[in-house]
Formats: C-alpha cells, sequence, structure tokens
C-alpha cells in the first residue's frame, strides 16, 4: 500500500480520455458493423424462435439385418451433432426418436438447406482415385480407350475379382464397423501376408481398377458395364445424379457426380482407397505465407496415413485426371485434388480455389468422418419456439424491470457515481449485444433462454467490478484523502481484486468450453464473452470516466449528491490542516 | 441513503459490526441443517429430470386448431409432467413429454386425442432419446472436474490452500443446497437448470474471491503486531467488505428476482422459472457462503497454524495486561493502528492508517514523498 504500483495506473491515468475515446470508437465501429451486416439482433435458439425440424430414418443395407442398434445409432447422433454444433455454440439439437428415427432441430436463421446437406446426406466418405473425370453435360464423353485411362502395371484383378467371389461380407461390414477400413479386408484377400503388406494392397489397387481390360476379365463384368454407365450417366441431369454411383461396393470401382463450381463433372473412380473414418482431424486454415488462399489440413491415423502415402505415391506418377483421388462423400465427388508428391507421414494439405465457406464445410466433412449407417430424410418441417414466445417476452420484460430496480438502487446508495455505474452499465450491454449479433453470422451463435437468464446474471457480475471500485475510493476518502488521489490510489488494489476474481470465471468459461459439447458450450462461451468485456469495460471506461469526472467540481467538491461527500462518507478529520481547498473536509467532531 | 451510507463508514471505522467469525458455530450449524435437508430432500425426493436427460415420449398430432399453451395444459394434465410443445409447419403439434415409458404413453395419447378431438390413431408416438444424452451430461462433468482441480490450484497459488480449501467447501455447500431446492420444490431439471447451476458456481467462486481479497491484503502483516487475532481481523475484513457484498448480491439479485416473481407471476411456471430459480437460490446461496461459511473456515484452519497460535497467545496476554483502554499501536504495523474509542471489543481491526501516513496528504498526488 506504500506506494501503489505506476505501471498501468500510471499512463491510464495521464491518458483517461485515450481509453475513453478507444472503447467508443469500438463500439461505433462495432454498431456499424452490425447494421451494415444486416444482422442487427442476435440470433435466438430453438427454444426461443423455431427453426427446422429434420426427421432422418436409418435405411436397412442389404446384408447388414443388425446395423441399426443403439450403438450405431448413438454415434451417428454424435457425429451429426459435432456436424451442425461444431463450435458448440449455434444451439442445434440432436436426438433419436424411436429406435430408427433422429431428429435434428436447427434453430431458425441458420442455413437450413446445409445443414440437412451436413446431416442428412453426409453419410460415408471414402478417398477414390479418380481413373477418368469429363465434364458432363456436354454430350457424349469420349468413350474412354483403354489406353487412355490405363495408367496401372499390374492388374491384380484377382483382387477384386477375388472380393466379388469370396463374399462381400468384410467389405459391408467395414462400412458399419468404424475403423476398421475396407482396404484391411482387401489386403487380407488379396495378399497372403495379410496386414503388413498395406503398400502392396493398396498400390496394386489403383492400378487394378485402373485399366478398363483388367475389368474385361471380371466375370461380373461389372466394370464393362460400368463403362457403359459412365459413358450414359449425364450428371447435369438431377434424376441421373440421385442414381449415379448408389450402392457401389467400397472394394470395386465406380461411377459418380461432382460439382465443380457451377459445372458437373462425372467421374469414373477406382475402389476406395482410404476410408473417411481414418481422417483423424481436418481443419480448414487460410494460407498465410503462400498465396493459396484457403486450404484444408488434414490428419490421418497412422493405417490411414500409411494408406494414403501409398496411394498419392501412386497417383502422383500419373497425368491428369488419374493423379488426382476424388474425395467421395455419399457418392457425390465433393472435391478432387491433384496429387504432386507422395504425401508421407499422414498429414496433407488440399488448395484449390476454396473460398472460406468451402475449405470450412469440407473440413467439417473431413472431420466428422462417416456415419456408421445410412440415413435418409424423412421429414423435414418447421416448427415453432418450444418455449413459445412469451417466455422471451416475459423475460425480457422482467430483466428490464429487475435492472431498473438496480438503476434505482444504484442511485440511492451512490447517488452522483451512480451515472458512471450506468453509464457503464449501458457500455456493457450495448458490447454484448452488438457482438453477439455479430457473432450469430459469423459463428454461427444462437442465444437460448438460459443465455439470456446468465447475460442477466452477468450483469451483476459487472456491476460488482465497479461496486469493488467505488468502495475502495470512499475508503481512500475515509482515510481522509482528496477525491484524486483517491480515486488514484484506490485503482490499483481494486484493479487487482477485479481481475482475481474475472480471472476465476474465465478459467471456468474456458474449461468448460474447451472440455464440454452442446449447449454447455454455448453457455461457457457467453460466460467468457461477458467476463472479457466487463474486464473491458472497467479498464477502458469505468476507470477513465471516473478519472475524469473527478476533475469536476461537483464530484470533487464532495456535493452531498455526488456519492462522494466526504462528510457523508465519516472522513476522518484531517490531522493536519494542509488540505487543499477544493476538496474541504468537514471535522466529524462537535 | 445516508443510513446505509453512514453504516458504510461505520463499518469501515470499525464501530458497528457483526462478530461473523465469534458466531461460526451457530451458521455452519445453519449451513448443515439446510444441507441435510437439501440431501434427505434429494435422497427422498429425488431430481424430477427432463427430457434432455432422461429421453420421454413424443406425440405428433395431425392438423389442429388447438393452440400451443392450450395443448401444454393438456399434455401436462395428462401426463402429470410439464410438456414441451411446437408447433409443425404441416399445422400439426409436436408434444414432447419427459420420463414416460410405453404403457403410460398409450394412455397420454388416448387422453390427448380426446382433448384435442383427433382420432388416435392419427397421433403418432414415439419415444425419443435424451438429446442430452451421456455424452453432454458426461462431458459436463468432466469439464466441471478438470475446472474444480484447477480453481483450487489456482486458489492455492493466488492465496493459499486453506483458502481454496474454504472455497471448495463453500462451492460444493451452494451446489447441494440449490440442487435440495430443486428436489423439494419438484421442479424438471432441464438443460436450462444445470445452466444455471454453472453460473451459480462460476458467482459463488467470483464472490468468495472477492471476500478473500481482502481478506489476504488484511492479514499480510498480521504476525508483526499483538493486537488482533487472524480471527479479529479476518472478521473485521468480512465486515469491511460487507457494503460491497451487499451491494453486489443485491444488484445481481434483483434482476434474477424480477424473472423468478414478475416473469413467473405472468406466466405460471414455465422454464423461465425453472432457471430463475436455480439462480436466485444459487446466488443467495453463494453470497451467504462467501461471508458466513468461507471466510470464517479459513480463520478456522488459520488458527490452528503454529505462528497463529502464538499470536493468539500473545494477543490475548496482551490484552490481560492492558487493562484499561489505549493501548499504543505497533510502529512497524501497518494495517493495525488506533482502534477508534468506542470500538465494540469484539469488532477489531480497521484498516485506519497511523498519523505517519498523513504526511503529504496535500500533495494531489496522493505521494507520501
Amino acid at each position: 500500500m506504500a506506494a501503489p504500483k505506476k505501471g498501468r495506473s500510471a499512463s491510464a491515468q495521464s491518458k483517461p480520455g485515450r481509453s475513453l475515446a478507444l472503447i467508443l470508437i469500438a463500439i461505433a465501429a462495432l454498431t456499424g458493423g452490425m447494421f451494415a451486416s444486416g444482422h442487427t439482433t442476435p440470433r435466438l435458439g430453438i427454444d426461443l424462435a423455431g427453426g427446422t425440424s429434420i426427421t432422418l430414418t436409418a435405411v436397412n443395407e442389404p446384408g447388414q439385418p443388425n446395423a441399426i442398434n443403439k450403438t450405431n445409432m448413438d454415434t451417428a447422433v454424435e457425429i451429426m451433432n459435432r456436424r451442425v454444433n461444431g463450435l458448440g455454440v449455434s444451439e442445434a439439437e440432436v436426438q433419436t426418436q424411436g429406435d430408427r428415427n433422429i431428429i435434428v432441430n436447427i434453430p431458425r436463421g441458420t442455413n437450413s438447406k446445409e445443414a440437412r446437406e451436413q446431416v442428412g446426406t453426409t453419410a460415408k466418405l471414402y478417398f477414390r482415385p479418380v481413373l477418368q473425370r469429363d465434364a458432363s453435360g456436354t454430350g457424349a464423353s469420349a468413350s474412354p480407350s483403354p489406353s487412355s485411362s490405363a495408367g496401372g502395371s499390374a492388374s491384380p484383378s484377382p483382387s477384386s475379382k477375388s472380393k466379388a467371389t469370396s463374399g462381400s461380407a468384410s467389405p459391408t461390414s467395414s462400412a458399419t464397423s468404424q475403423g476398421r477400413p475396407v482396404t484391411d479386408a482387401l489386403k487380407a484377400t488379396s495378399t497372403p501376408s495379410a496386414k503388413s503388406s498395406a503398400s502392396a494392397a493398396a498400390s496394386t489397387k489403383p492400378s487394378a481398377s485402373a485399366s478398363p481390360s483388367s475389368s474385361a476379365g471380371s466375370a461380373s463384368g461389372g466394370a464393362a458395364g460400368l463403362q457403359a454407365q459412365y459413358a450414359a450417366l449425364d450428371c447435369s441431369k438431377p434424376e441421373q445424379r440421385a442414381t449415379a454411383g448408389k450402392g457401389a461396393k467400397t472394394g470395386e470401382p465406380t461411377v459418380a457426380c461432382g460439382k465443380d463450381g457451377n459445372v458437373w463433372n462425372k467421374f469414373l473412380l477406382g475402389p476406395v482407397a482410404v476410408d473417411g473414418t481414418e481422417v483423424k482431424k481436418a481443419q480448414a486454415v487460410y494460407d498465410t505465407q503462400g498465396a493459396a488462399g484457403w486450404q484444408v489440413q488434414m490428419t490421418f491415423n497412422s493405417s490411414g496415413a500409411k494408406k494414403f502415402a501409398d496411394i498419392t505415391g501412386q497417383l502422383s506418377q500419373k497425368t491428369t485426371p488419374q493423379n488426382e483421388f476424388a474425395i467421395v462423400l455419399d457418392d457425390e465427388v465433393v472435391s478432387h485434388p491433384y496429387v504432386q508428391t507422395a504425401i508421407t507421414g499422414g498429414n496433407a494439405e488440399i488448395s484449390g480455389s476454396f473460398t472460406q465457406e468451402d475449405a470450412q464445410s469440407l473440413s467439417n466433412m473431413l472431420s466428422y468422418g462417416a456415419l456408421p449407417l445410412t440415413f435418409k430424410e424423412s421429414s423435414v418441417t418447421t416448427v415453432t419456439a418450444a418455449l413459445g414466445g412469451e417466455q422471451l417476452h416475459a423475460g425480457l420484460i422482467a430483466g428490464a424491470i429487475g435492472l431498473a430496480l438496480v438503476v434505482i438502487y444504484l442511485v440511492v446508495y451512490y447517488r452522483g457515481l451512480a451515472a458512471i455505474a450506468v453509464a457503464s452499465l449501458a457500455v456493457s450491454a450495448i458490447l454484448t449485444y452488438v457482438i453477439m449479433s455479430l457473432l450469430g453470422p459469423t459463428i454461427g451463435f444462437a442465444l437460448n433462454l438460459p443465455a439470456v437468464c446468465g447475460a442477466i446474471v452477468a450483469i451483476g457480475i459487472t456491476a460488482d467490478s465497479f461496486i469493488v471500485y467505488f468502495e475502495r475510493v470512499r475508503d481512500e476518502i475515509r482515510e481522509g484523502r482528496s477525491l484524486r488521489p483517491a480515486v488514484e490510489r484506490g485503482w490499483p488494489r481494486a484493479r487487482r481484486t477485479i481481475l482475481v476474481s474475472d480471472f476465476v470465471s474465465f478459467l471456468a468459461a474456458a474449461v468448460l468450453f474447451i472440455v464440454t459439447v452442446g449447449k454447455v458450450q454455448g453457455f461457457a462461451f457467453t460466460l467468457g464473452l461477458t467476463t472479457l468485456l466487463d474486464v473491458v469495460v472497467v479498464f477502458l471506461f469505468t476507470k477513465p470516466l471516473l478519472t475524469i469526472l473527478a476533475r469536476r467540481t461537483f464530484f470533487a467538491n464532495g456535493h452531498s449528491w455526488s456519492g462522494l461527500d466526504p462528510k457523508r462518507l465519516g472522513a476522518k478529520p484531517p490531522l493536519r490542516r494542509t488540505r487543499r481547498p477544493s476538496a474541504p473536509v468537514d471535522p466529524k467532531e462537535a | 441513503m445516508s443510513k446505509l451510507g453512514n453504516l458504510g463508514a461505520r463499518l469501515h471505522r470499525g464501530e458497528v459490526g457483526y462478530d461473523f467469525v465469534g458466531n461460526r458455530k451457530i451458521w455452519y450449524g445453519v449451513s448443515i441443517l439446510i444441507t441435510i435437508t437439501a440431501i434427505v430432500g434429494l435422497a427422498v425426493r429425488g431430481l424430477n429430470m427432463g427430457i434432455e436427460f432422461q429421453g420421454g415420449a413424443v406425440f405428433t398430432t395431425p392438423k389442429t386448431s388447438v393452440s400451443v399453451a392450450q395443448a401444454e395444459t393438456y399434455a401436462h394434465d395428462a401426463s402429470g409432467h410439464p410438456a414441451v410443445v411446437q408447433k409443425l409447419g404441416t399445422g400439426g403439434l409436436r408434444i414432447q413429454v419427459a420420463g414416460i415409458d410405453t404403457g403410460k404413453s398409450d394412455q397420454i395419447k388416448d387422453t390427448l386425442a380426446k382433448d384435442l378431438s383427433v382420432p388416435s390413431e392419427q397421433i403418432n408416438a414415439d419415444l425419443v432419446g435424451p438429446s442430452w444424452g451421456e455424452q453432454i451430461a458426461g462431458k459436463a462433468w468432466e469439464g466441471l472436474a478438470i475446472f474444480m482441480v484447477l480453481v483450487v490450484i489456482y486458489l492455492a497459488i493466488a492465496f493459499e490452500w486453506r483458502m481454496a480449501l474454504a472455497a471448495f467447501v463453500a462451492l460444493i455447500h451452494d451446489i447441494t443446497i440449490t440442487t435440495g431446492i430443486y428436489a423439494l420444490v419438484g421442479f424438471e431439471v432441464t438443460s436450462g437448470t444445470v445452466i444455471g447451476l454453472l453460473t451459480i458456481l462460476g458467482y459463488s467462486l467470483y464472490d468468495t474471491v472477492v471476500v478473500f481479497d481482502s481478506l489476504k491484503e488484511q492479514t499480510k502483516d498480521i504476525t508483526k503486531q499483538t493486537r488482533w487475532t487472524f480471527s479479529d481481523v479476518a472478521n473485521s475484513s468480512i465486515n469491511s467488505t460487507l457494503v460491497r457484498s451487499i451491494n453486489t448480491t443485491v444488484v445481481a439479485l434483483l434482476p434474477v428476482a424480477g424473472l423468478l416473481f414478475i416473469g413467473g407471476g405472468f406466466l405460471g411456471a414455465g422454464t423461465l422459472n425453472d432457471i430463475s430459480l436455480s439462480l436466485f437460490v444459487g446466488l443467495a446461496a453463494g453470497a451467504y457462503s462467501s461471508i458466513f461459511i468461507a471466510t470464517p473456515l479459513v480463520a478456522d484452519l488459520k488458527e490452528r497454524e503454529p505462528q497463529m497460535k502464538a499470536l493468539k497467545r500473545r494477543v490475548l496476554a496482551k490484552r490481560a495486561q492492558a487493562a484499561e483502554a489505549g493501548p499504543v499501536g505497533e510502529a512497524e504495523d501497518d494495517s493495525f493502528a488506533e482502534e477508534p474509542q468506542d470500538a465494540a471489543p469484539a469488532v477489531v481491526g480497521q484498516r485506519s492508517q497511523p498519523a505517519s501516513r498523513n504526511r503529504g496528504r496535500g500533495r494531489p498526488s496522493g505521494k507520501r514523498r
């Protein structure tokens, strides 16, 4: 206490105007941004605003009568939940209904079309080598002469054939058993040395299917039929797209459609090289060094990394389009990056002319892997608010009344100081509102009723910060100091208290945000935001404002309505008569 | 409020005050009673888990003209549980009720069919799984556990382990009381309740930390003086932050009270009530525990330290010596001096400064030299 730290407080006291200007400019800029973006209200959760409800029904796939079980349904719920609520702040809800339905509720205002695509159609994700690619709808593609697509050297059609004959139990089971990728099964059948020879298997595969000639040998005639199918396929027609490549076996080549910008392409694809479940993590990043723009970085697990290294090693030797591998999502090619070099180590980057949205949605698809089941959308309907609008309405009215009471209380107790308190509260409220509104479109942040209540409680926490400070200042005045020194001396101690206690709140928010999912995460986000704003407002607004006002005679002279009247506060009589005239302290004794 | 203002001043000077630490046994007793009641409530009545936790039944009706609010009433009457009703795009209703098994759901379906005057077979009944599932709840617990560990570590570093322990006890106390009240009132535990509980948790700790901060400051040089025992100082520190505690609690409680009483009055039972009840009880408990439980507990723990025991002996000896009032403050003691003559004996330790601090008073900077 002897000498208050003169670090930041010194600069703060010398330039209170600067901090005030800073925060006011920030408010103005954010508010301007809010109006410019056209999102002037925070997005509300389902409980308050309703939204879209999608019912998805798990479809029985041939050969897997027992796939639809509680475990798989729960896994699917988990994956969908991550997809629609990746950041945990969008308030989307996913739950099972009956034993084969999943209901996904998406709050109004989120892009429901996008969400439907994310949850409903995202069934399975595979990496397949591209054998042929043509713009579709531009007439019949040149019938792929065997030579054009022949890139493979060995043609171990045995592998594909043996698969076809040796019962398709393993590949199909792999569709459901997460993490036991198909290629394992393939290897097991094609190479005697089972798993150890991942490279061998993988290397034979793309080339195996590469040449139609090899498939000509296949008894099923599937591949030959496939060529015909490919030639006939017109991806610009929706009805053709709907059927193209449906039900493709993982171990066999297939056809698929894909969209590049506005152009539909059709693809002839080799068997699955890597299963989507082997992607450990993917994220969209902006390339700050190079000029690659948005990229998707993905990390494979160890077996996926091995396979990926092999396939890319293969592909990099080839020419377009056979140096591409297709990322196939639910039988549609979502991306077909080409490979320049073998990518080992399990980390890959996909770059292209991605928009941020593209990159994020691709990384989402990659991250959240493949669903264990196939679902069909059985109904999409709008739902009204689960709580009814009157709850929010009543909540806001009650909150407003409560706030009015707070203001009255502060005025009664703190008098003139209440003006500062109320102004600080107003600044906090504006900042919170504006930031929440802006976060709606940017990260899909949505407010539910608990969060609204939490924000109301946060008012109390914000108010506490300046109550702590005011009480400090008043204590200093009671010691007999005049106002300006009291304001400065009270600050370091008050600042410490504020920081220590806000740190605890922020710690809670950070831990919960990192660890939890769903609504709790949304709550943690709100708590963290309000805590940060509390610190910002106290430091940049309340303190500088008090510093400035302390120079005003109304406060400095301790007007009886200023809330800083030494007499009223019962300041001790000064022990020496060396007081500055600006702050007369009436001795408190008869 | 001049009275309040004066109270602040008198608290500051230590003229008035309540002996929180001296009477701690009473308050411990009160808390233990409430806690036992809460635990008994939990054990006997249990928590009424909402649809998010235990799943339930969902009824989808064909197009109907019945309003959402009406349907809520019907469903509540039919099932005895609060229902969540949403209007669907088809004009039908989706009615979700927690804690229903198949047998019960048929019965409710028939009742609903009568109420809504639609044929029973047109109402589709299905069981819904918990949307909160084990995953979300489990992760919430995990987060909570990690947070508790971190916070105890943090408090032990920022303050000391005794304070960390006391804060932890106060926290458990608040949570137990709040959940106990929930069990007793029988409100359904929804995700909102859980979030309310987490809010309280943060607030309770926050409040405790503010009080501890002042305690730490005032007991900095406690061993260098022989006028007050640790308990005395702890007590005066509670009293000196009392105004802040009261104000903060009032400011935090007013809006929540508004939600609970006004909002609840408008609407009767509803989610708003659920959340605001947990907040109201929790905030009140949090403010109470940081003053009546946490700080006295720290004093209790501290008084066991040999150092503090020795201090207490010295203080008592000195008090016995000084038959008449007016002991002289220790020169080296910064924070304990010059007790006003009229202080109540039990109330102590105020933060006025010795005369030497008044040098340089007239300087605008407040610097002493």
